[in-house]
């Protein structure tokens, strides 16, 4: 498997993560020797091997309905970018 | 002082011999000292370490103080502290003052009453094993300080290993405790995953993640994993399981301990220096009363694949949060939101954390999600199943940590595959969530070797039994670099 330029470009959208032309290149070459070595794992028949999302196999602890946490938000606030009345700003979504 | 174990510095403190002030201010003097050299810290605030000190004395004072009270230790800067600036080794995060206590943190700095002495470098998001893509600059390993202390806990290494601190955290996703404290000279342990609260440590890859010690010897790496440890029900992963005592086996005789050498661990691709220090550590093994036997992994050649899914697949979902909306790093110029994400992202990740969110990214996305990600599961089973099967055999796996001693700064940093590798023996322990350890063994070519001893599940007292009996019989443990007086 080989990944194009364009895919690179494509996942770098995906990932919110702005990329020049000449990074992508750069980028592509890396992913591509990455690839290389995650291809290994192509060669393993796995069939009937039951997929290994966790070390533990925990189920998900539930925990009573209840507020357990103190309002912080001047706290959580002041290390944001950029805030205002309480409310986090960022540009102007709709018109 | 410098050297002393804390079993000593903590007698020290009981008997007045020296105030924790005094233990603490000998410390920060030397990180005024010889960080400059070697990086190992990005965050010191000496009044705030002073003030914890101020408050262990008068623990000790009054007769409350616990075995580590007022002893100093440097933070891994992957930890969050309250009033602390805690960067993850990101420019994404390089203003970032917590504004709460991870869980490790708040048991030392609480419960415990132990003095943090500041915040230690580390590869960015902890994705490295050189130390070299922190935004902070790389840390240089004072064995050489041409070479790298490994990574990601490359900080905290060289702290130790120089003595900026008695002892440090460090986090261990795929090595990153294990293989910088093999070539750093030092003790580390990575738990059994679930042991240790997550909560409140910037997370990387969230299944594989684990807390722990290192320090310069496994019974200071008992008495500090006793105080990290415990049930969290802040962390979903978190074990809730007795409260076990990880220094009560240290001195139990090793007599007819079977140590399992996987077969895969001792054939090509491992330094011949690095081999020779291992074997040689094995035979000390037997010594002491244990017997060798040989056993099989045969999956572990596909660990460094499996991992290179798994790890940036849950990474590129753990490091969405990083937006510019509520904390770290916001671009100065953009013309709308998306643009603010992309550029703020663009700019507040290096290059190796793009990359992991990159592969992340694709691994998961429509139609390759069967062909890798779930493929990864399948061989993360098999690589756990070699695991149950070879411990029917052997009470402990042991081999080399890392197949090289230190490399050069700059040797591997432009080749991604051949940095990876630097991890090939200890990414399964943590695809499989075993606890792990590395051991001072020996050097080779004047650069320290680690011996790496694998456990089973809640194995953590088993291995440090292992470790502190092959300490007393030998003294690799206590050798110090040169220059760091």
């Amino acid at each position: 498997m080989s990944l194009t330029l364009e895919q690179v470009q494509r996942i770098a959208h995906l990932a919110r993560i702005e990329i020049s032309e000449s990074e992508a290149r750069t980028t592509q070459s890396h992913l591509n020797g990455i690839f290389q070595l995650i291809e290994q794992m192509q060669a393993v028949d796995t069939r009937g091997v039951e997929p290994m999302a966790h070390a533990q196999e925990l189920s998900q602890r539930l925990r009573p309905d209840a507020v357990t946490e103190e309002n912080r938000r001047a706290a959580f606030q002041a290390v944001a970018p950029e805030t205002e009345a309480g409310l986090y700003l960022v540009p102007k979504v709709i018109e | 002082m410098i050297n002393a174990s804390l079993k000593q510095l903590s007698q020290a403190l009981a008997t007045k011999q020296i105030s924790s002030v005094e233990l603490t201010r000998l410390f920060l003097d030397r990180i005024a000292r010889l960080n400059p050299m070697l990086n190992a810290f990005v965050t010191v605030d000496a009044e705030k370490s002073l003030n914890s000190a101020r408050t262990a004395d008068a623990r000790i004072a009054a007769g409350t103080a616990g075995p580590l009270t007022g002893i100093p230790i440097a933070q891994k800067d992957i930890f969050c502290a309250e009033g602390w600036r805690t960067t993850c080794g990101s420019k994404m995060l390089a203003n970032f003052v917590s504004p709460y206590d991870a869980t490790v943190i708040r048991k030392m700095h609480g419960e415990a009453g132990m003095v943090s002495l500041g915040k230690t470098n580390m590869d960015e998001f902890a994705m490295g094993s050189s130390n070299e893509t922190s935004f902070f600059g790389p840390v240089r390993n004072p064995w050489d300080t041409e070479r790298v202390p490994g990574g990601s806990s490359g900080g905290s290494a060289a702290a130790v290993a120089a003595r900026l601190a008695p002892a440090a955290t460090g986090t261990d996703t795929g090595g990153s405790i294990r293989q910088p404290a093999a070539l750093c000279n030092l003790t580390g342990l990575k738990p059994t995953y679930g042991v240790v609260s997550r909560y409140g440590m910037i997370a990387f890859a969230s299944s594989l993640d684990q807390g722990g010690p290192m320090a310069a010897s496994a019974e200071d790496c008992a008495l500090l994993l006793n105080t990290m440890v415990g049930f969290d029900e802040r962390d979903s992963t978190s074990l809730d399981r007795p409260v076990e005592d990880y220094a009560r086996d240290l001195d139990k005789p090793l007599a007819g301990l079977r140590i399992g050498l996987p077969r895969e661990f001792f054939g090509e691709g491992c330094d011949a220096g690095v081999m020779a220090a291992v074997r040689a550590a094995i035979a000390e093994y037997e010594k002491l009363g244990a017997t060798a036997v040989e056993v099989s992994l045969p999956n572990s050649h596909l660990s460094v694949p499996a991992y290179y899914v798994i790890a940036p697949a849950e990474a590129s979902s753990n490091l969405s949060r990083f937006d510019g909306v509520r904390y770290g790093y916001r671009a100065e110029d953009y013309d709308s939101l998306d643009d603010m994400y992309m550029k703020s992202r663009a700019q507040g990740f290096g290059a190796e954390v793009k990359r992991r969110i990159l592969i992340g990214t694709y691994v998961l996305s429509h139609g390759y999600y069967d062909a890798y990600y779930l493929q990864a599961q399948r061989i993360r089973r098999l690589i756990a199943d070699d695991f149950v099967e070879a411990f029917n055999s052997c009470d402990v796996i042991m081999g080399p940590t890392s197949p090289s001693t230190a490399f050069k700064l700059g040797e591997k940093a432009a080749d991604p595959v051949q940095m990876y590798l630097s991890d090939i023996y200890t990414i399964a322990v943590n695809l499989a969530g075993l606890p792990g350890m590395s051991v001072p063994c020996g050097f080779a070519g004047g650069l320290p070797v680690g011996l790496q001893l694998i456990g089973n599940y809640f194995g953590e007292a088993q291995l440090l039994n292992v470790a502190h009996r092959y300490q007393l019989a030998t003294d690799w443990h206590l050798r110090r670099p040169d220059g760091v007086e």
